[in-house]
Formats: structure tokens, C-alpha cells, sequence
């Protein structure tokens, strides 16, 4: 059921996904004479089509980085381009799902994912939002306005608003973190199959550990405030990816030791 | 089939004979206080010169006699609307009887200040004309001179929500002009303006904009700036964030300025038509007090009140369309 709504959602097409590059990024916030330090010298690469996924405490500046790869705001050294040319703004081919749902209150489930179409004047778009609130399970909500969703549909109408516009690399930030666990397990299976079907590049944010290991081709872990990358996982199983792999075991514990969880969890 | 239906009446049957009617006791109240007031209306005798209270005496009946059917069809559903306002019917009847009794039986409310209810109903009778036509012709400034000001007022406030430069030299005008009385310009208009109806009608505006610009500006202000980062992420110009996403988060707080606007223009419109005018309801007291008319004086209090309540309820049913979304719509 889930591959069969993934494979009629692609069938529109779009672009493959792009590579994103982040070099020497260092970011404050707050004025020179008592700035905040967030982002601390932090490069990484992602090749066109790879999941990574950044790990790191509460607070690091894991957000803070995925704006500036979303153009929402330039960093104050560094560089960040997307297929080699640099970030300047915002662009709907690269997408970002919040933390929050941040839904227009005042427009239905349906309006609020045709949103970007709409806002780029791309006409004929009926059918792509159906298909997007299919794939989220929401089509029997599309009439709906946010405050009639749960918290967990209200973040999958999210999903859907950015997904409609085929974007080339998507940045999600915590996008499971409020879903229960089997409706994360099914949005994360969904992400897996649409990421591989549309070869889009994705950044994840994630408190889950296992739910890194179990999307991501490589998995980046940040140090606290101010966040420097320690840890930098090549996460190449084969899918799929079984809890109870050894070599999954294995990763997960390198990782939550580098978190500083090594003496109670990482046995 | 028919089987069913029967066994269905069956059971049914004993359960009715069991409820035996049971009166709807708001109307039996009313009936008797409204029987009362028809009584003390018609059969005690007047004090003094009263006019004649045979059309009261017969509003009165009919009152009473609609709440005599009321008894019996109180329960119905289709009723509810008005059953809901039984009570308050009921006492009203009271009112009307005390009222009676303390003016045109007894006189311990003197005259010309304190007419009957039966000369203020005279007035709906006699002077109905005029007072239509002060309604109408005071709609004929407040419904322009609010539009004109919920307008302006909305367009100032969401430039200087949204523009720092528009807040720069909006702030100012606010802050030294906003706390005037709209009515203080009243002398200024007059020889501005040609004429007393476009000198109210420019006041009234401004009463109006200033409450709405205020709300509207901070209304902006107070939106949610991660709103902004989705809309621009998702490829939104700044005029179709302005439409999809200020104006819309802003629309509470403009209808709670038209909403003290609105309340600024009844004060402008009247006080305007007393000072100056030859026609509306301002003048329509203006004109009663002159003449010892304090009937009319009275029945044109009532006209507008249901006038300006009626205006008010508009307001709040466009309110309601508009903010469909919004799970904390105060009702009115
Ligand atoms: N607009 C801002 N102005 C000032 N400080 C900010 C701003 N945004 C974030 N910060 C600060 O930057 C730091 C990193 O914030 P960020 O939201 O990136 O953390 P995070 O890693 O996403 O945390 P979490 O996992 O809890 O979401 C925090 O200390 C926060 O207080
Ligand atoms: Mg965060």
C-alpha cells in the first residue's frame, strides 16, 4: 500500500536531487560585543542523492545550520553552495520541514499544501496535492483546518506541503519527533522509498539515533554549543536495515558514546 | 414489515399516556404577567390627562395571548430560538406593568419628563415618518464614513506594520493625534468641509482609522515570523506573503479596531448631528428636547439602540464568515 501511493506520488516527475556543500561554516548570534557562538568551522559534502543525517545535543545549532543551507539567513564565514553554485536565499528546490508544523491556520489542509504552487503560479495543480496528501494519509482531511489536526497529522500535512513541490535536496528538521511510533515507522519506510524513487538529497535532523542509522548513508555527530562536527559515521548497510545487525549495534554505540551516553545506554 | 411497526406503536403507546401534557412554564408566566399588565392599563383608572391606552391595552392582549399558545407549544423544537428568550419576555411584561403604573396611574413619575409607555407607542404611530427618515439619514454618514475609515485605517496600519520607514513617520501621528477626542475636530471640519454631512462623515472615519490602524500595526507585528520562513522558502513574493500571510494573522485584531472603532462613530455621529445637523437621529433628540417631546425622545433612545445593536451584530456576522478558521471567535 505504501510502495503503491509512493509510485503514483513520483510518476509527475522532477529533478534529481543536487549536492550540497558546506564549507568552513561558522555562525553567531547576538552582537560582537556578547555574541552567541552556534556553528563553529563545520564542512561536510553531500553527494546528489545521499541521505546524511546530524546528530548532536539539544541546543547545539543543528537548526540553525539547516536555515542557512535553506537560505533563510548567511552564515558569517563560510560558504554553502548547492551543485557547486552558492546559497543566497530561499529556493523551493531546497525545502525545509520544521520542527513545528507551522501550518497557515487559516487555510485548509488542502490550500496549505498547494501553497507553493500556488505562490510560484504553477496552475493544474489539484492532482500533485492529492497525490501529496495521499501519500501523508491526510486526503480524507483535506477540508480540514490545522486546528481540527492532531499534533502528528498536523506534521504530516507539513511533510506533504514541501513533498508537492518536488524539491532537489529536503531538509528535515526533527520531522518524526511529535508522530507516535508506528506512524513514524511508516513516514520513515515512506521517506526511504520516495528518497530512493526521486533520487533527492536529504538532510535530517534527528534525535533518534536508530532513526539515523536507519535512513542515512553517513551520519554527522555535533558537539555542544558551539556545534563542531566529532564524529563521522559512513553508514553503508545494505537495505534493508535490520535493529539487530551487529554492525548496526556496533554504530550505534560509537555514536552515543560520542554523545556521552556510553556508560548507561551504549552497552 | 408492518409487524414491527406495530409492535413499535405498542410500546410506544403506554410511555405517552404516561406523560400527560406538561405546560411550558416561561409561557404560563408571561401569560399571566402580561394578562396583569393589560389589566392594570385598561381597567385602573388614569391620573391626570393620559392619552387614551386603548393601543396598549390591545399590544398587551395579543402579547398575552401568543403566551397563552406558547404553553402549548413551548417544548417543540423548532421553537427553541424564541423559547429561549421566554423568560426574559415575561419580565418585560412586568416592566411594562410598573412602568404604567408609576407614570399614567398614579403620576409618581412626573410629567413631561417621564411620558407613559402609551405616548411613547403613540410616537411609533404618529411620528414613524420622520423617524425613518433620521435613521436613514444617519446611515447615510455612519455606513460611508466607517467604510472610508476601516479602509484607510487597515492600508496605514499594514504599511507601518511591515514598513519600518512607514512606522518611522506613522508612530508620531499616532501617538500626539490618536488620543484627540474625534469630536474635538468637529469646529475644524465644519469650515473645512462644504457641508455638516461630509464634516460627520470625515469625523467618523477618523475615528474609525485610528483604532483600526493601531490594531492592524501591532496585528503585524505580532505574526509568527516563522510563518514568513515558510512562505519564503516555498517561493512566496513579498506580495503574496503579505496576502496569504499577514493580512490574514492580522484580521483579528482589525476587527477588534473596527469593533472599537464602530463604537467611536455612534458617539461622533450623534454628538455631530446635535451640534450641527438638520436631519438623523441626533438631531431627532435634539429636536425633542426643544419641544418638551420627551416621548419622542424616548422612542427615538429605543430606535437607536436596536439601530446601532443591529449595526454592531453586521459587524460581528462579517467577523464570523471571516474568521471561520480561528477556534477562538468570541460570539457577541
Ligand atoms: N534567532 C536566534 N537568535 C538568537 N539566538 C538563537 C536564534 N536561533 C537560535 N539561537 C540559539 O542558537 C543555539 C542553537 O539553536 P538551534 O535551534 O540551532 O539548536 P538545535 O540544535 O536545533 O536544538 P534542538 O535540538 O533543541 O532543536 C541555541 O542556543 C539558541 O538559543
Ligand atoms: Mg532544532
Amino acid at each position: 500500500m505504501v510502495t503503491a501511493s509512493v509510485a503514483s506520488a513520483t510518476s509527475a516527475g522532477g529533478l534529481a536531487g543536487a549536492s550540497v556543500q558546506v564549507r568552513a561554516v561558522s555562525h553567531a548570534f547576538g552582537d560582537a560585543g556578547q555574541a552567541l557562538p552556534v556553528l563553529d568551522d563545520v564542512t561536510f559534502d553531500v553527494p546528489a542523492g545521499e541521505t546524511v543525517a546530524l546528530l548532536g545535543p539539544s541546543g547545539c545549532g543543528k537548526s540553525t545550520l539547516l536555515r542557512l543551507i535553506a537560505g533563510l539567513s548567511a552564515p558569517q564565514a563560510g560558504r554553502i553552495g548547492v551543485d557547486q553554485v552558492r546559497v543566497v536565499g530561499p529556493d523551493p528546490s531546497r525545502l525545509l520541514v520544521f520542527q513545528d508544523p507551522l501550518l497557515l491556520p487559516w487555510r485548509t489542509v488542502e490550500a496549505n499544501v498547494a501553497y507553493g504552487l500556488e505562490a510560484r503560479k504553477i496552475g493544474d495543480g489539484q492532482e500533485r496535492v492529492r497525490q501529496a496528501l495521499r501519500m501523508v494519509g491526510l486526503a480524507a482531511f483535506a477540508a480540514a483546518y490545522p486546528h481540527e489536526l492532531s499534533g502528528g497529522m498536523a506534521q504530516r500535512a507539513a511533510f506533504a506541503r514541501v513533498l508537492v513541490n518536488h524539491p532537489r535536496v529536503l531538509l528535515l528538521d526533527e520531522p518524526f519527533g511529535k508522530l507516535d511510533s508506528l506512524t513514524r515507522m511508516t513516514m520513515q519506510e515512506e521517506l526511504l522509498a520516495l528518497a530512493r524513487r526521486h533520487a533527492f538529497t536529504t538532510i535530517l535532523v534527528t534525535h533518534d539515533v536508530e532513526e539515523a542509522l536507519l535512513l542515512a548513508t553517513r551520519v554527522l555527530v555535533f558537539s555542544p554549543r558551539p556545534a563542531r562536527i566529532i564524529l563521522d559515521v559512513d553508514n553503508g548497510l545494505p537495505f534493508p536495515r535490520l535493529r539487530d545487525d551487529p554492525a548496526f549495534i556496533a554504530r550505534r554505540r560509537e555514536i552515543l558514546i560520542a554523545l556521552g551516553h556510553g556508560e548507561e545506554f551504549a552497552r | 414489515m408492518s409487524d414491527v411497526a406495530g409492535s413499535a406503536v405498542g410500546a410506544v403507546a403506554p410511555v405517552a399516556v404516561h406523560s400527560v401534557f406538561r405546560p411550558w412554564w416561561p409561557g404560563v408566566a408571561s401569560t399571566a404577567v402580561w394578562a396583569v399588565a393589560a389589566a392594570v392599563t385598561g381597567l385602573l383608572p388614569d391620573h391626570g390627562r393620559a392619552p387614551a391606552g386603548q393601543p396598549l391595552v390591545e399590544c398587551e392582549v395579543v402579547i398575552a395571548i401568543l403566551s397563552a399558545l406558547s404553553v402549548l407549544i413551548g417544548q417543540a423544537g423548532w421553537f427553541a430560538p424564541l423559547a429561549y428568550h421566554g423568560r426574559r419576555i415575561a419580565v418585560l411584561g412586568g416592566a411594562v406593568a410598573v412602568w404604567e403604573i408609576v407614570t399614567a396611574k398614579t403620576g409618581w413619575l412626573p410629567l413631561p419628563f417621564f411620558p407613559s409607555p402609551q405616548a411613547v407607542l403613540d410616537v411609533y404611530r404618529v411620528d414613524s415618518g420622520r423617524l425613518a427618515q433620521s435613521v436613514f439619514s444617519s446611515l447615510l454618514i455612519l455606513v460611508p464614513g466607517f467604510l472610508l475609515g476601516a479602509v484607510t485605517g487597515f492600508l496605514a496600519g499594514l504599511a507601518m506594520g511591515w514598513s519600518p520607514e512607514a512606522r518611522y513617520w506613522g508612530n508620531p501621528v499616532i501617538r500626539l493625534l490618536g488620543p484627540l477626542p474625534p469630536i474635538a475636530w468637529l469646529p475644524v471640519a465644519l469650515f473645512v468641509f462644504p457641508t455638516i454631512s461630509t464634516a460627520s462623515i470625515f469625523l467618523i472615519a477618523l475615528a474609525t482609522a485610528f483604532p483600526v490602524a493601531v490594531l492592524t500595526a501591532s496585528g503585524v507585528t505580532l505574526v509568527d515570523s516563522r510563518l514568513y520562513d515558510v512562505g519564503r522558502t516555498l517561493g512566496a513574493s513579498e506580495g503574496f506573503l503579505i496576502r496569504t500571510i499577514v493580512i490574514p494573522a492580522t484580521l483579528p485584531h482589525v476587527f477588534v479596531g473596527l469593533f472599537m472603532g464602530l463604537g467611536a462613530s455612534f458617539i461622533v455621529l450623534i454628538v455631530a448631528e446635535m451640534l450641527g445637523a438638520k436631519a438623523g437621529l441626533g438631531w431627532y433628540l435634539q429636536w425633542a428636547q426643544g419641544w418638551a417631546a420627551y416621548a419622542n425622545l424616548y422612542a427615538a433612545l429605543a430606535v437607536m439602540s436596536v439601530l446601532f445593536s443591529g449595526v454592531t451584530m453586521a459587524l460581528f456576522a462579517v467577523r464570523r464568515r471571516a474568521l471561520r478558521w480561528n477556534r477562538e471567535t468570541v460570539e457577541w
